[in-house]
């Protein structure tokens, strides 16, 4: 459970960034994201000239440039990707720290690198400056068909509820001598998800009598 | 006499995998009363009220809420008059503001605007949550959580109020605090429970339900001062608890 009012990835704070309308800031991202992914490995000052711009709009929101820096950690399974690619791409192979490596593929791992990041800074930024609530607003405005609105909405307001269900069936493996990290409990641990999984579909089913017991009749309203 | 705001005759149910929950329920609620539906594990007390709104269908036998029969064509109203709070909060607040949550029943049945927002606060504030109407259900503690829930309910301004352990996994303030809300509700009430202090501090009236029939309706204080009734139903009161050191509760 989160303390205070806001999701776990959003800094509260009152800059222009944050009160911009999410609408806005979505359609801003989605451009923002093409442009990036459109522009060639090689023009590496357009990079420059992106990181520059984020660097920008994270300065105005206020939001902590650390902030952002610890919750990249998602991206850890791309890095270790890009830094594969120069190792098993074919092509030219030139020597870097005497170790030899294909170009194109050095090229290519730069590149997709310095996508990857710009991307998940920029989602991060706008998770930072906008409240879940708003985004499902403003994807509403965007006319994001209903039923993908909803069962957006279903995911954030359930999140913690089956994180914090996962966390007790650990402490419970963990409470009776089964170490879920140790990869000997692994089968332990795929069975807990797998009635993790049981258990969230059986909640589901009650979310939806609720739903019928309050007059849900197939449209949101 | 005065149609019964809920009127169940004779119901019987059996579930699909054949297991016979329900066999032949008679039971009659009035306007105003408020009623502890008492049993034990595996009695049928849920499933008899997941018929009192029509999300399960009657084998045989009758319900009517208000002398408005429980079939296909009336359910929009019958689940507008019969209003269930669910065991779990956690299931019943599904959307991602205690506002939405309020506003989604009421919202339903085609209120909009500044009248669904008015019927949102109004619903709050009888259960004295209206300072939290802009908060994640997932921030609020499990006391708050089950006020919200029955806040959801209220707001669609239900003839009878259903509440399925209302006292379960609450601490003994908030179970308090509950207690008196439900008091000050101008409303019918069914309420499912263990917790036989609470029928006899809530409830005039108790019906035992056992083996999927009624054993036993009358006032709660007789239901739990008679032992062989108790026994035989599988219903004891908490250690130190003594109904008759009390007296009879007036209501």
């Amino acid at each position: 459970m989160g303390a205070g009012h806001g999701h776990r990835l959003f800094f509260h704070g009152h800059s222009p960034i944050h009160r911009a309308p999410a609408h806005w800031k979505l359609v801003a991202l989605l451009a923002f994201m093409l442009t990036v992914v459109a522009t060639p490995h090689h023009w590496y000052a357009a990079f420059g000239g992106y990181a520059l711009v984020l660097v920008t709009v994270i300065l105005t929101s206020r939001v902590p440039l650390l902030y952002i820096a610890r919750r990249m950690v998602v991206e850890v399974p791309f890095v270790f990707f890009a830094v594969l690619m120069p190792f098993i791409a074919t092509g030219p192979r030139i020597d870097v720290l005497g170790v030899s490596v294909s170009e194109p593929g050095l090229v290519a791992a730069g590149g997709f690198l310095a996508k990857a990041t710009l991307g998940v800074v920029a989602s991060l930024t706008l998770a930072a400056t906008t409240e879940p609530v708003d985004l499902l607003r403003g994807l509403r405005t965007l006319r994001m068909p209903d039923q993908i609105v909803s069962i957006m909405s279903f995911m954030i307001r359930y999140l913690d509820v089956v994180t914090d269900e996962l966390r007790r069936m650990v402490t419970g493996m963990r409470s009776r001598g089964c170490d879920p990290r140790s990869p000997r409990h692994w089968p332990m641990l795929a069975r807990t998800l797998g009635a993790l999984f049981i258990r969230s579909y059986e909640r589901g089913e009650r979310v939806h009598l609720a739903m019928l017991s309050r007059g849900y009749d197939g449209r949101m309203p | 006499m005065a149609t019964p705001v809920l009127d169940v005759r004779g119901l019987a149910f059996a579930y699909p995998d054949g297991h016979q929950a329900l066999f032949g329920v008679d039971l009659h609620v009035h306007r105003g009363e408020r009623v502890a539906l008492l049993g034990p594990n595996g009695a049928g007390k849920t499933t008899l009220v997941l018929h009192l709104n029509g999300i399960l269908t009657a084998g045989a036998g009758s319900v009517a809420v208000s002398g408005m029969p429980v079939e296909q064509k009336n359910l929009k109203e019958i689940r507008r008059r019969v209003g269930i709070v669910f065991q779990d909060p956690d299931d019943q607040l599904f959307m991602p503001t205690v506002r939405q949550d309020v506003a989604f029943g009421p919202a339903n049945q085609g209120i909009k605007g500044a009248a669904l927002d008015a019927v949102v606060m109004e619903a709050l504030e009888r259960v004295g949550m209206a300072e939290f109407v802009d908060r994640p259900p997932h921030h609020l503690s499990f006391g708050q959580r089950r006020r919200v829930a029955v806040a959801t309910v209220l707001a669609m301004e239900p003839e009878i109020l259903v509440l399925d352990e209302p006292s379960s996994n609450l601490d003994p303030a908030s179970r308090r605090e509950l207690a008196d809300i439900l008091r000050s509700l101008d409303v019918t009430v069914l309420m499912v429970t263990h917790d036989l202090p609470y029928a006899l501090e809530l409830c005039s009236r108790s019906v035992v339900l056992h083996g999927g029939v009624v054993a036993a309706d009358g006032a709660t204080y007789d239901v739990l001062t008679d032992d062989a009734l108790m026994a035989a139903n599988r219903l004891e009161l908490p250690f130190g608890f003594d109904p008759r050191s009390i007296g009879n509760v007036p209501h």
